[in-house]
């Protein structure tokens, strides 16, 4: 009786220390969880922020002075076009 | 009882001292007993709370405002999360050498800064909103107790001034004021939302304590915007307007297919990125909002009304006088022609013609095409404040006014709902609802206004308008058909024609085989002296179309005898190399 008694003692605390064990893990998951739902939105801030600063470099004011000034690019004048007709690009 | 008996252990106990040592003993006791009672039964509510305060939290989820952006999804309303400075006054300790360094760094002049400061000693209060990520940094290394960064969402607009009157803006609060932002308030706005957590020493967070509230982020839109049209359709206008000295304008581009808004621009407007010079005028959307008499451009309407009940055929001759007398009002042609087909009516724009076809109908039947054609009703584009504008019932018209309706004085119209009556002839007939919303071509159902027999013969006499001959040659787009129709209208001021202002405008639509767009421009009191529609309007109307249909890639409908230059490859003139000396560049 007493043998049972000291095994399941011993199961006892060896279940108790699995219990801790798992509390434990399930704690730094949840930190690292955290973590990472953090570093997501600051990714997802930083991505919004790059879309503005896109825009503000494709802004259509921005690009047509810099074509007219910098490339010196300018439409073409009607003579230089040359409408092909028939078939079209699919 | 043993232990008495033996002398030894006998002990000597002073009675004085055993009460003594008892007595403390007991008062020990009985003091950490009453401790105990009062921190656990009277005051436990208080230091529950001052526990949960170390460890429980309650975490604010933050949620964005949704982004606008145009229909290829470039951004035009985004909210980004910036930093703010705030103060606490009552922790603030700043030394005048930190306090000058400060100033330097928010760019603010040392005075004022003084001055925020000491506006408030309690609580918290915003010094400067927002700074930058590189003076955040360097604010934080300061390290000014009382001085703190926290984390706003501030809404930003891309396009600026260019897309405002359609996008509208927020207050301060994150709350539409205007145009979109104000249309589509609860679908934008987000619902910030909480979670309450257990915190160790260190402050990670351990586990949630109560469910999640999730936070509802904001939902994104799509306009039907296309920022490229609408760019140039800002920049047409503004050089239009300053080359007239006008008081303002206002264009629209329509899908003729879809009922999208391609483009609305207003002048004067605002910057929507800069809310301190607020004035409610620049920002109203006139297209929208503001009504006027559209004069001329009401004419193919009269006609559509003469064709349909059968009444005249587009090569009907009709006397047109010079003069023609209703009741009391004499109505003048200024270019005047003795006969003239209802296709050369609509071509020259003769009141007297007009006239003449409208009194052959009833005043009901009049009215009827006209509110069917959508005039005295809200266009429905959802947007806020929109106009129904005013139409008259037909059966209180008199004589007289029967006569002006027909060249369009009597009633009043916005901008985008002539536009979206000219659907009707651009869509064989079908006017689709309008959308400032993106929208795709199998989810509309047209609502019929004309037969399409009516609509086509109507949209060729408007093709004559931009021919020889028509008021409207200066609106031609190089290798497409153009159909549209001039207006020139006095404006009313204070109950009288002014003989001197008027409202320059021009309707069309392109390509005229099969219209894809329809543009609307209207010019508020050109300064110079021109004033005609076709002159004024009609220019503005020529550029946006073009760059708009060679944007949109439609090919050109003009017939090649027509545009035999076009197609004339041998016709390239020795060109300047705008490509400088590099010529091994693609061309």
């Amino acid at each position: 009786m007493s043998r049972l008694n000291i095994a399941l003692a011993a199961l006892l605390i060896l279940s108790a220390l699995a219990v801790v064990q798992a509390q434990h893990r399930a704690r730094s998951y949840f930190v690292e969880l955290e973590r990472l739902k953090k570093e997501a939105r600051v990714l997802d801030e930083e991505w919004g922020q790059l879309r503005l600063e896109q825009s503000t470099w494709a802004n259509p004011a921005r690009v047509d002075t810099l074509a007219r000034t910098q490339l010196s690019l300018i439409a073409p004048p009607q003579e230089r076009i040359r409408v092909e007709t028939g078939a079209t690009a699919p | 009882m043993n232990y008495h008996t033996q002398k030894l252990l006998k002990l000597n106990l002073v009675t004085w001292r055993m009460v003594t040592v008892g007595g403390l003993l007991l008062a020990g006791l009985t003091t950490i007993g009453i401790r105990a009672m009062y921190l656990q039964g009277l005051k436990d509510t208080y230091l529950q709370g001052k526990g949960d305060a170390v460890a429980n939290r309650y975490l604010t989820l933050p949620a964005h405002r949704g982004m606008v952006s145009d229909r290829h999804g470039q951004p035009l309303a985004i909210s980004t999360p910036v930093e703010a400075l705030w103060a606490r006054p009552a922790e603030l300790k700043l030394s005048a050498q930190q306090h000058r360094q400060l100033a330097a760094l928010i760019e603010m002049p040392p005075e004022a800064l003084a001055k925020r400061l000491r506006s408030r000693t309690r609580g918290e209060f915003a010094v400067r909103r927002p700074v930058t990520p590189e003076q955040a940094a360097k604010i934080t290394a300061m390290g000014v107790p009382g001085l703190v960064l926290r984390r706003e969402f501030r809404r930003y607009y891309p396009a600026g001034d260019v897309a405002a009157h359609v996008v509208g803006f927020t207050n301060v609060d994150d709350v539409g004021q205007e145009g979109v932002e104000r249309a589509y308030q609860s679908w934008l706005a987000g619902e910030a939302g909480e979670r309450r957590i257990l915190r160790d020493r260190k402050g990670n967070t351990i586990r949630d304590i109560a469910p999640i509230k999730t936070a509802q982020m904001g939902g994104n839109l799509a306009l039907s915007l296309d920022l490229k049209i609408q760019y140039l359709a800002h920049r047409e206008l503004a050089a239009a307007i300053k080359t007239h000295k006008a008081k303002g304008g206002s264009i629209v581009v329509l899908d003729a297919k879809t009922g999208e808004i391609l483009a609305l621009a207003n002048l004067p407007n605002f910057n929507p990125n800069n809310r301190r010079n607020y004035q409610p005028g620049p920002m109203r959307n006139r297209a929208v909002i503001d009504t006027f008499e559209p004069g001329s451009t009401i004419k193919p309407f009269v006609a559509a009304a003469v064709l349909e009940r059968g009444l005249f055929a587009p090569e009907s001759v009709i006397e047109t006088p010079e003069t023609w007398r209703v009741g009391n009002k004499l109505v003048r042609d200024v270019h005047p022609h003795p006969r003239m087909t209802v296709t050369e009516i609509i071509q020259k724009s003769s009141n007297v013609g007009s006239v003449k076809m409208a009194m052959s109908l009833t005043p009901m039947q009049h009215w009827e095409v006209l509110h069917r054609a959508g005039f005295g009703q809200l266009p429905g584009s959802g947007f806020p404040g929109e106009t129904a504008g005013r139409l008259r019932d037909g059966a209180s018209w008199k004589p007289v006014e029967h006569a002006t309706m027909a060249y369009g004085y009597g009633m009043s119209v916005s901008l985008l709902q002539v536009a979206r009556a000219y659907m009707a002839f651009a869509n064989d007939g079908e006017v689709m609802p309008l959308s400032f919303l993106k929208r795709e071509p199998q989810e509309v159902i047209g609502e019929r206004v004309f037969s399409p027999t009516v609509a086509r013969q109507v949209r060729t006499m408007m093709e004559a308008v931009t021919a020889e001959g028509g008021t409207g040659m200066r609106t031609r787009v190089a290798g497409y058909r153009v159909a549209g129709k001039t207006g020139t209208a006095h404006k009313l001021i204070d109950g009288r024609y002014a003989s001197d202002r008027y409202l320059s405008s021009f309707i069309g639509m392109a390509p005229a085989s099969d219209p894809r767009l329809i543009i609307g421009v209207v010019i508020d009191e050109p300064g110079g002296a021109v004033y005609y529609g076709g002159s004024v309007a009609g220019p503005v109307f020529s550029q946006v179309m073009a760059a708009s249909l060679r944007h949109l890639g439609l090919p050109p409908d003009m017939p090649p005898e027509d545009s035999t230059r076009l197609t004339q490859p041998s016709a390239v003139p020795p060109h300047r190399n705008v490509w400088g000396p590099a010529n091994d560049r693609p061309v």
